[in-house]
């Protein structure tokens, strides 16, 4: 028998329901996570860069990937994006007459595409078999091929287009820069910055890296200033392990000791403004560039990170499944009444 | 099951036409996808790294599971707003619905570019429960299997389990207050998915109320749905239509859509999205399509009388599925743009090959529909003729 107060029955079920979709909960509320102390990245300095690709080249070694071609002749490396084979690329933006460089009317200026490990990274909220981790004292956002199912949520999910799908073959995996972190325990860095000419790119703490970078933004432009290359050494950073005799590897902090590889160059036009520094929570990797960084291919994003605002949703609704078991709670209980065994109905329709 | 419409068996040959073009439709499917395993994904899909997800993702499994909410939508109707009546509409809808899920489910290991991993997802040791993806894949896994039970009463009666069933039928209501639960929670999950892309979305499609736009759009589909495949079975069989109870429905449909309409204008206002839709671009153009398609149920089927005539209703229905085709096309292919790469953007239109997937999975419902309804009790005996 249906009466009105059934009725309104169902209507309190699946409207605390859908009342439990819009409702906020602040005690779920998720808040954007920040770098960890320790973090490892890079600095990219685009007016420093001179577009060499020597780092596309090493970064290639380094991660056993073999050479792209766009080109007619198939004769060297010519990716036109990252890929599942290409991890890290120096992508070039041109303006008209192209006379001038770091300018952004008639000129050029350079700009290098790979994982800025993220704060909070979009691709380690969405996988959802944790193929993608972020190391809680490193930072870095590694890939594990053997928990990934290959959904590729993690690429529709980055905002910088990083991770990236094998398409070309049947067992694709997923290729995105890891920051070289296989080569970290003999003591080797990110193969871009190791092999960078110029100090563009600039391996370190995350933390020394964006001084180093507000450095540079507090001087003037064309002044001559100090430009470390290679790793960026932390100021009390002390030899910890090689041979007293200057014999043997010398380590400090884990990593291999190199002679000092600074040099003398002239300050760039820079944009007020450190890249990653605070987009969607922060990047490890930073980025300074004299043309608008929207213009080099970089998203606008705010310091609030969409995972931060996906997981509020989602535990909100989910947290402790306290939510759907209420609701199921109330749904079993209607349900009860409503569901008439057919013997029983048939019995009820006859009499 | 009401004593006024028993169940019962369409019966006829199973080989014609429609099983047979379906037939074929299948095998070209089963051809591409032994391609595609062979040779990996690129072989056959024109996917890319701007646009990871295509059709198969997009069509076969957010739009399918879409389609396939008619079961839930009429079983919530009858069972949790105890409107008896609709009873007779119970088992198709859930029907298609069993089908349109399990296919979604099958269809997902197509896409999955390290299939044979595929079991790590219902792995506790591999899960991550920030994921939205997670949510969506445990749910809809419980639901596929929570629907073959609540189904199953169908194939006791064919097989004389009498016992069984009538043990089943006693615990029915725990699996249809979780075939009511697990929808909701997936279906609205399932738009939640674009929350984390971030501004990768057009603003027209990324709000943080998506879930609720997508639990009530799925609601509004599954009545359109069940609005069309009751005029597409009364005409293939030459039945006679259940206007008297699609009349009613109809009209609750238009009260869910209105709500889902106010809802969807109202978010828009106050995030002041609106002005995206009056942009001359391809986004604004498709966000008043699917205006279009959600509006129009109101000026098809406004009254008691245009509620009466099939043609309509069918229209409705039509409207309605291309509203939420377009819902969830705009939202994560149209409006989706990974807006980078300095030198070249990045576009996405379906290859034949990735077509013929889609339309063979379609092929495979609608010939699992005419065989079960054919040979098992499903559609409501045909009365004669008064």
């Amino acid at each position: 028998m249906t009466t009105r107060r059934d009725f309104l029955r169902g209507c309190l079920a699946s409207g605390a329901a859908a009342a439990a979709a819009v409702a906020p909960a602040p005690a779920c509320a998720r808040d954007t996570l920040q770098r960890p102390p320790e973090g490892l990245g890079l600095l990219y300095d685009a007016t420093l860069c001179v577009g060499c690709q020597a780092c596309v080249a090493a970064c290639k070694r380094a991660n056993e990937n073999p050479a792209e071609f766009t080109a007619m002749d198939k004769l060297w490396d010519t990716p036109l994006d990252t890929s599942g084979h290409t991890f890290n690329l120096i992508k070039m933006y041109r303006n008209g007459t192209m006379e001038t460089k770091d300018s952004e009317l008639n000129g050029f200026s350079f700009m290098k595409t790979s994982c800025m490990h993220c704060a909070d990274p979009s691709c380690v909220s969405a996988c959802p078999v944790s193929a993608m981790q972020k190391d809680p004292e490193t930072g870095v956002v590694g890939y594990d091929p053997d928990a990934c199912i290959g959904c590729r949520y993690c690429v529709a999910a980055c905002p910088f287009g990083i991770p990236k799908y094998q398409y070309d073959s049947p067992t694709g995996k997923i290729g995105k820069c890891e920051l070289c972190r296989h080569r970290h325990k003999d003591g080797h860095y990110s193969a871009c910055a190791e092999v960078c000419p110029t100090g563009a790119t600039l391996f370190g703490r995350t933390e020394d890296l964006l001084a180093e970078a507000k450095r540079r933004l507090a001087l003037k432009p064309g002044e001559w200033t100090t430009i470390p290359r290679g790793r960026l050494r932390h100021a009390q950073e002390k030899v910890l392990a090689g041979g007293e005799d200057g014999k043997g590897q010398k380590h400090r902090h884990g990593w291999r000791d190199e002679p000092d590889q600074s040099y003398q160059a002239q300050v760039g036009n820079y944009l007020q403004h450190v890249y990653g520094e605070t987009e969607y929570g922060g990047t490890q990797v930073l980025k300074l560039s004299a043309v608008n960084f929207q213009k080099v291919g970089l998203p606008d994003l705010p310091p609030k990170s969409s995972a931060a605002t996906s997981e509020t949703i989602q535990h909100t609704l989910y947290g402790g499944l306290i939510m759907p078991i209420a609701v199921l709670a109330g749904l079993t209980w209607v349900a009860r009444r409503n569901v008439v065994p057919e013997a029983d109905e048939k019995k009820g329709d006859q009499s | 099951m009401s004593a006024h419409h028993p169940a019962a068996p369409v019966g006829g040959k199973l080989l014609n036409t429609a099983t047979l073009v379906c037939g074929v439709l299948v095998a070209a499917m089963l051809a591409v996808l032994f391609v595609r395993f062979l040779f990996g994904l690129g072989a056959v899909t024109n996917l890319n790294d701007g646009y990871p997800w295509g059709i198969w993702v997009v069509v076969d499994v957010i739009i399918g599971s879409a389609f396939a909410c008619g079961g839930f939508s009429v079983a919530m109707l009858v069972y949790i707003f105890n409107r008896g009546h609709y009873h007779p509409l119970v088992r198709p809808a859930l029907l298609a619905s069993l089908f349109g899920y399990t296919l979604a489910g099958v269809g997902v290991i197509f896409d999955l570019g390290r299939w044979w991993n595929f079991w790590h997802i219902l792995w506790p040791g591999y899960a991550n429960p920030n994921s939205v993806m997670l949510e969506v894949a445990l749910c809809i896994s419980a639901y596929i299997t929570v629907m073959w039970i609540e189904f199953s009463p169908v194939f006791m009666e064919k097989l004389g389990l009498k016992v069984a069933k009538a043990k089943l039928e006693k615990v029915l209501f725990v699996f249809i207050a979780l075939g009511t639960l697990l929808p909701m929670m997936h279906q609205s999950s399932l738009g939640t998915m674009l929350v984390v892309m971030g501004p990768q979305v057009n603003p027209l499609w990324q709000t943080p109320i998506v879930p609720l736009l997508y639990l009530l759009s799925a609601i509004v589909i599954g009545y359109g749905v069940v609005l069309f495949e009751s005029c597409v079975a009364a005409s293939a069989y030459r039945r006679e239509i259940e206007t008297h109870l699609l009349q009613p429905m109809a009209k609750i449909m238009l009260g869910v859509l209105a709500v889902f309409l106010a809802i969807r204008v109202g978010d828009l206002v106050v995030r002041g999205a609106l002005g995206h839709a009056l942009a001359p671009t391809l986004e604004a153009f498709f966000f008043w399509l699917e205006m279009g398609c959600f509006v129009a149920p109101f000026l098809i089927v406004a009254t008691p009388g245009a509620r009466r005539n099939p043609a309509r209703l069918f229209l409705a229905g039509v409207a309605i599925m291309m509203g939420g085709i377009l819902l969830r096309i705009n939202g994560f292919l149209i409006g989706y743009d990974t807006g980078l790469g300095v030198d070249y953007g990045w576009n996405y239109f379906p290859s034949i090959a990735e077509m013929l997937v889609t339309i063979g999975m379609f092929a495979a419902e609608v010939l699992g529909y005419i065989v079960i309804t054919r040979r098992f009790p499903v559609l409501p005996r045909e009365e004669v003729a008064h």
